[in-house]
C-alpha cells in the first residue's frame, strides 16, 4: 500500500479541519472497508484521520412520546443491534444489522461507516479493470460483465454498483436522520437524501462535502418503526451481501394500511425507498396482492440484465413476505411475535 | 531381499488417537512456510511481492521499475531480462520471467524484492509494465476442442464398449441432458507461500505443499540442479485440497528471487486474489450425458460426453466422464473427453479431479431416470449393480455400495418419501431429499521409500517424507506403523514433512496413507526380518514399496452414497440444506476422528459446490473477477446443519492395504452436489443441471 500519514484525531472539529484541508485525506472509522481499499490499491489517501476514538460511542434516548434516539457515529453495529430500544422500537434497524457481514466484522464496524461503506462490485475492488467509481471516466466493467449483484433502479449507463449496507436499508424505511460536522458547523440530512444515484458522477457515494464527519443518526420512535422488520436474501445463510433486502414498516387500521415504509437493499447504488409502492398502499385495504401489485408498481422502472434479471421477482416477494410477516402480527397478535 | 508388505493386525487402528500435532497448530506454535524464523536459519528475510500482467495474451515491451526502486525499502525487481535463467523451460507455467511472452491474465511478470513486506507490495504496485497486446481467448463457449493424448491420471481419453447406437434405438426410456459445474478454486486457508535460502549451489525452500519430494525433482532440473541439492520442507501445510499437489509458479518465483539474492532468505506469500490465477482450479465442466433403459430402470446404454477447457501454456484436462466406464452396469457405453486450449491461468486438481463434476452429471441424470421409469432412485441403483467392473472386467475388491445406499436410506429415513416433486411445504419452505452415490478409486503409488531405526527400548523412530496438510496423516501413520511395530502408538516417533526423509509420494489422490502406509508396515516387516524383534539401538532399516495391490487383477474402488434435505424458500427462492449424510464403505478406518473429519470437510465441500462455490471468468479481461471469499462463496458456518457420515461396519480390505483402509480424502465431496440437487429437484419440480443450484432458479 501507498505510504500516508496517519493521524488519530483529539476531537472532531480538528478532524474535520485536517481532512477538509487536504483533498486526499481520508477518516478512518473501524476500517472494516477501508483497510482493504488500502491493500487493493482501490484507495491512496495521503492522509489517515482516525476518527474511531472520539467519544462518538453512546446510544443516546431522546426524550418524547414515542422516544428516540441518537446513535453515536462511533457505536459499533454489535452494540447497536443488542441495544434493548432498538430492539423494542426499531426492529428493522436491529435486524439489519445482525443481518450483515459477520459476527467479528460487526464488532469492529461503526455506525458511520456502516453508511460509508462502498459497493462490493468485484470490478470497483480490481484495480486492473476499468471502472467509473474508482476511476472517473474509465468506464464501467460491470455494465457487460459479471452482473449478479448489480442494481436494477436508478442506474446510469456509467455505473451500475449496489450500496452494500444493510443498516442503511433499515435506516432508511425509518426515516432517520443524519447528523453531520463540517467546517461551517451542523447540520441534518434525511438518510434518503444522504446517498445518491450515480447519474453522470458514480464516484461520489453520497452527498457529503469532503471533509464532512457523520457524528449522529437520529430516529423518532412511532408505533409505525415498532412494527417494522428487515429480510434479507442472500446466496449463503450468513456472511453475504444481500441479492435483495426489504426493510419495511407497516400500521395497520383494522384492515386498511394506515401507514407504511418499504426501503429496498442491493436494488439501486443507495438505499431504495419504495416511495411509489408506499403510497399506492397507503390507505387501501391490507392484501398480500395489493404489496406485490405496489411492488410491481415501483420496479416498472427497473432495468436489468441476464444475470440479475430474478431481482425483480425475488425483491417482489421480499417485499410481501415482510407486509405479511408485519400484518400478521397485528391482524393476530397472539400469536406472538419479538415485541 | 525385499519383501512386500503382509497384511498387520490392528491395535491401535480403528480406535481414537488425538491429533499428533493439535497442541501445536491450536497454540499457534506450529511453523507453516511464512513462519521460520532465525532458529531454522530464515535470517533477515526479503519479502518478494509478485507483479501480475494485466492482458491475457501478448507481449511485455518493457518492465519500468524506476518508480518501484525509488521506494523506500525495495532492493530489486526482477523481470524477463534480470531474472536467473533457468535450464529447462519446458514447462510454461513454471518457467516464469524467462521470456516476453504473456499466456495468461495475471501471469507473473515481476517480482519485487524488499527490505518489508508493506514495501514489496508498494513497489508491486508502483512497476509499470507496457504490453504489446494480442488478441485472446478465454470462454469455453464457441471454442474449438481437440482430443487429448490422454486426460488426467493417465486415464484414455476416449473409451467404449458395446453398440450404443443399438442400444439407445431400441430403449424404452432415454435421458438425454446436458449438465455443467462451473470453475472452482481449492482456495485453502493458508495461501500458497514459500522461503526460499541459496547455500551455493544448494536450495532450501519452506514451502506450502502437498508434496515436498516431488517440488524438489520439478524444480532441481529446471534450476539445473540435482534433487538431491534441494531441500523442501513442509513441517506443517494449512490445507490444500490438490492445489498444493504440483508446484506452482509462486514457489519458482521465491527460488529465483532468492537466486538473485545468494545467502539471503527470500519469503513469498500469495495474496488470496493472486491465487486465483496462479494456483490451480477446478476447470468448468460440460457434459452430455445419455442413458437408455429399459421400462423397469435396467441401463441398456450410458453415454458422457465431457468438454472442459485447460491454459494454452500447459494442458490439464479434467477426467470428468472416468466414474461412468465402471459405476454402472450396461451392455453398451462411449465416453469421450474433449478440451479448448485457452488463454487462461492454468487448471489443475481439486479435490476429486474428474469423480466430483462426472458424477454430479451422472448422478443427477441417475434421477432423472428414476423418475422416468418410476422406479425409486434407490432401487434404480440396485437394479444397475454390476457383478465386476464394466471397464475392466476384473472382479472389484470390496464393492459395498448397495448397503451404503440401504444403509443410509435407512438412517435418514428415507422410506415412504413420496416420488413425486413439489408435494411437501413446511411453513414458507419447499421440502425434499435426495440421494447419490459416490465412488472414488484406490490410487496406489508405488515409489515410497520409509525408514524405520531401533531407538532401543522398545522405542522406534519413523521417517518418510510424506506430508500432513491438516488430514491427520502425521497420526494415523503413527498407529499404522505401531501396529506394524506391535508396539504403542506413544512408543513412536514419526519424522515426516521434509525431503531429508526419505523419497514420498503426494498428499493427494486419497493415495496418501495407503502409499506411505504400505511402504512404512513393508519397512518395519524389512526390520524385523532382518533383526529380529529386538534390536539393538541405533539399527535401522530402510524400504520401498513398489507393489502391493494387485491392479491387473481387481478393480479397486471406494464407495458411498449421499442423502440430503434441502429446503427452498417459497418466497424468495433461497436454498438450505439442513440434512446431509454420508455413509461411506473406504475399506478399515484407522483413526476415527480424523477420518470424521475428512468425510464431514468432503460432504461440506460438496454442498459448497452444490449451492455456492463459481469462479466467474470475464472473458473480456481473461481472468476471475469472484477473486476473494467474499465474492467467492464457500458454506459458512450457518449453512452447514445436521451433517452426518457413517462408515460400514467391518470394512477391512487387506488387497488395497495391508493395514486394510483405502483412501478417504476426496469421497466425500463426490455425489454430494448430485444428492443436494436432487433434492431441490425434489422439493420443487424444477431440476437444476447446471452447477451451483441458487436462488434464482427457483423465485417465481
Amino acid at each position: 500500500m501507498k505510504e500516508l500519514t496517519y493521524v488519530r484525531a483529539d476531537d472532531a472539529a480538528s478532524a474535520v479541519a485536517t481532512v477538509s484541508a487536504d483533498p486526499h485525506a481520508r477518516f478512518l472509522g473501524g476500517g472494516t472497508n477501508l483497510v482493504d481499499h488500502l491493500k487493493l490499491g482501490v484507495a491512496t489517501p495521503s492522509t489517515l484521520v482516525d476518527v474511531s476514538r472520539l467519544p462518538l460511542d453512546t446510544v443516546e434516548v431522546l426524550e418524547g412520546d414515542r422516544g428516540g434516539l441518537r446513535i453515536g457515529a462511533n457505536v459499533r453495529n454489535s452494540d447497536l443491534a443488542a441495544h434493548p430500544v432498538v430492539r423494542s422500537t426499531f426492529p428493522a434497524l436491529s435486524r439489519s444489522l445482525l443481518a450483515g457481514a459477520s459476527g467479528q466484522i460487526r464488532n469492529q464496524a461503526t455506525t458511520g461507516g456502516n453508511l460509508l461503506q462502498r459497493t462490493r462490485c468485484v470490478y470497483f475492488q480490481d484495480v486492473t479493470t476499468p471502472c467509473n467509481k474508482r476511476e472517473p471516466g474509465s468506464g464501467c466493467s460491470a455494465l457487460e460483465g459479471y452482473g449478479r449483484y448489480n442494481a436494477i433502479l436508478g442506474t446510469s449507463a456509467d455505473c451500475v454498483a449496489t450500496h452494500p449496507s444493510d443498516m442503511a436499508v433499515g435506516l432508511a424505511a425509518l426515516d432517520a436522520d443524519v447528523v453531520v460536522l463540517g467546517p461551517d458547523g451542523e447540520r441534518r440530512v434525511p438518510l434518503a437524501d444522504l446517498h445518491r444515484l450515480p447519474g453522470h458522477h458514480p464516484e461520489d457515494d453520497t452527498t457529503l462535502a469532503h471533509g464532512e464527519l457523520i457524528t449522529a443518526v437520529e430516529l423518532r420512535g412511532s408505533e409505525l418503526t415498532r412494527h417494522s422488520t428487515y429480510y434479507k436474501a442472500r446466496d449463503r445463510a450468513s456472511y453475504a451481501f444481500a441479492l435483495v433486502s426489504v426493510a419495511g414498516a407497516l400500521e395497520l387500521d383494522g384492515d386498511v394500511v394506515r401507514d407504511v415504509r418499504i426501503a429496498w437493499g442491493g436494488v439501486a447504488h443507495k438505499p431504495w425507498r419504495a416511495t411509489v409502492a408506499e403510497q399506492a398502499l397507503r390507505g387501501e385495504v391490507y392484501s398480500e396482492d395489493a404489496v406485490r401489485a405496489a411492488a410491481a408498481e415501483e420496479l416498472r422502472a427497473a432495468e436489468t440484465g441476464d444475470d440479475n434479471a430474478f431481482k425483480v421477482a425475488m425483491v417482489r416477494n421480499a417485499t410481501a413476505l415482510v407486509m405479511h410477516q408485519l400484518a400478521s402480527k397485528q391482524q393476530h397478535p397472539q400469536q406472538g411475535g419479538t415485541r | 531381499m525385499t519383501q512386500q508388505a503382509t497384511p498387520v493386525e490392528a491395535r491401535s487402528m480403528g480406535t481414537h488417537l488425538d491429533r499428533a500435532d493439535g497442541r501445536e497448530k491450536v497454540t499457534g506454535h506450529a511453523r507453516y512456510a511464512m513462519e521460520h524464523g532465525a532458529d531454522d536459519g530464515v535470517e533477515a528475510p526479503l519479502t518478494a511481492w509478485l507483479v501480475q500482467s494485466t492482458i491475457a495474451r501478448g507481449r511485455v515491451v518493457r518492465v519500468d521499475p524506476a518508480a518501484a526502486l525509488a521506494h523506500p525499502g525495495v532492493v530489486s525487481v526482477l523481470d524477463h531480462e534480470s531474472a536467473p535463467r533457468l535450464a529447462d523451460t519446458e514447462d510454461r507455467e513454471l518457467a516464469i520471467l524467462q521470456d516476453d511472452r504473456v499466456g495468461l491474465r495475471g501471469q507473473i511478470v515481476a517480482v519485487v524484492l524488499a527490505e518489508t513486506p508493506e514495501a514489496a507490495r508498494e513497489g508491486a504496485r508502483l512497476v509499470h509494465v507496457a504490453y504489446d497486446e494480442e488478441p485472446h481467448r478465454a470462454s469455453l463457449e464457441g471454442a474449438e476442442t481437440y482430443a487429448p493424448e490422454s486426460v488426467n491420471a493417465g486415464h484414455e481419453t476416449d473409451w467404449a464398449d458395446g453398440d450404443v447406437a443399438a442400444a439407445f434405438a431400441g430403449a424404452a426410456v432415454v435421458v438425454d441432458q446436458r449438465y455443467s459445474t462451473p470453475h472452482e478454486h481449492n482456495s485453502p486457508m493458508e495461501p500458497h507461500a514459500a522461503t526460499a535460502l541459496w547455500d551455493g549451489e544448494r536450495l532450501t525452500l519452506w514451502d506450502s505443499t502437498q508434496a515436498v519430494h516431488a517440488v524438489a525433482k520439478t524444480f532441481a532440473p529446471m534450476l539445473g540442479l540435482e534433487a538431491a541439492q534441494i531441500t523442501v520442507r513442509a513441517p506443517y501445510v494449512g490445507g490444500g485440497f490438490g492445489s498444493k499437489g504440483l508446484p506452482h509458479a509462486p514457489e519458482m518465483a521465491a527460488a529465483l528471487a532468492a537466486l538473485s539474492v545468494p545467502g539471503r532468505p527470500v519469503k513469498l506469500a500469495v495474496t488470496r486474489q493472486q491465487m486465483f490465477a496462479l494456483t490451480g482450479y477446478r476447470t468448468e465442466t460440460v457434459s452430455h450425458v445419455r442413458l437408455a433403459a429399459e421400462p423397469d430402470g435396467r441401463l441398456l446404454g450410458i453415454e458422457q460426453h465431457a468438454v472442459s477447457q485447460t491454459s494454452a501454456i500447459k494442458e490439464f484436462t479434467e477426467q470428468t466422464a472416468t466414474a461412468a466406464r465402471m459405476m454402472y452396469a450396461a451392455p453398451a457405453r462411449a465416453t469421450t473427453h474433449r478440451v479448448a486450449a485457452l488463454d487462461v491461468a492454468v487448471p489443475s486438481w481439486m479435490r476429486a479431479p474428474g469423480e466430483m463434476p462426472g458424477m454430479f452429471a451422472q448422478e443427477v441424470a441417475m434421477d432423472e431416470l428414476a423418475f422416468a421409469c418410476e422406479v425409486d432412485p434407490i432401487e434404480l441403483r440396485v437394479r444397475n449393480e454390476p457383478d465386476a467392473d464394466p471397464e475392466t472386467g476384473n472382479p472389484w475388491n470390496n464393492r459395498r455400495l448397495v448397503e451404503c445406499l440401504e444403509r443410509g436410506a435407512e438412517r435418514f429415513g428415507w422410506a415412504g418419501r413420496p416420488s413425486a416433486p413439489g408435494t411437501v411445504q413446511d411453513g414458507d419452505w419447499w421440502v425434499g431429499t435426495g440421494v447419490a452415490a459416490a465412488t472414488y478409486p484406490t490410487l496406489w503409488m508405488p515409489g515410497n521409500t520409509a525408514r524405520v531405526e531401533s531407538l532401543g527400548g522398545g522405542r522406534y523412530a519413523v521417517s518418510i517424507g510424506a506430508v500432513d496438510i491438516g488430514t491427520g496423516a502425521r497420526t494415523v501413520l503413527v498407529q499404522i506403523a505401531a501396529d506394524a511395530l506391535g508396539v504403542d502408538p506413544a512408543a513412536v516417533d514419526l519424522h515426516i514433512g521434509d525431503t531429508d526423509q526419505p523419497a514420498a509420494t503426494v498428499a493427494g489422490g486419497s493415495a496418501g496413507t495407503g502409499s506411505w502406509g504400505t511402504a512404512i508396515v513393508q519397512t518395519v516387516q524389512q526390520l524385523r526380518a532382518d533383526h529380529g524383534e529386538h534390536p539393538d539401538a541405533g539399527v535401522a532399516s530402510t524400504a520401498t514399496a513398489e507393489a502391493y495391490p494387485d491392479m491387473d487383477r481387481y478393480a479397486l474402488h471406494s464407495f458411498g452414497a449421499v442423502f440430503a434435505e434441502v429446503r427452498i424458500h417459497r418466497w424468495t427462492g433461497e436454498l438450505r440444506a439442513p440434512r446431509l449424510l454420508g455413509v461411506y464403505s473406504s475399506g478399515r478406518v484407522v483413526n476415527p476422528m480424523t477420518a470424521r473429519s475428512q468425510f464431514y470437510g468432503g460432504l461440506v465441500m460438496g454442498l459448497s459446490g452444490a449451492l455456492f462455490e463459481e469462479s466467474v471468468r470475464d472473458p473480456r479481461f481473461g481472468h476471475v473477477v469472484t477473486q476473494d471469499l467474499a465474492t467467492y462463496h464457500v458454506a459458512s458456518h450457518a449453512d452447514v446443519h445436521g451433517i452426518e457420515v457413517e462408515w460400514l461396519a467391518d470394512d477391512t480390505d487387506t488387497l488395497a492395504t495391508p493395514f486394510g483402509g483405502r483412501g478417504i480424502g476426496e469421497i466425500g465431496i463426490v455425489g454430494t452436489a448430485a444428492a443436494v440437487a436432487n433434492a431441490a429437484w425434489h422439493a420443487t419440480g424444477i431440476r437444476v443441471r447446471d452447477l451451483p443450484v441458487t436462488a434464482d432458479r427457483f423465485v417465481r
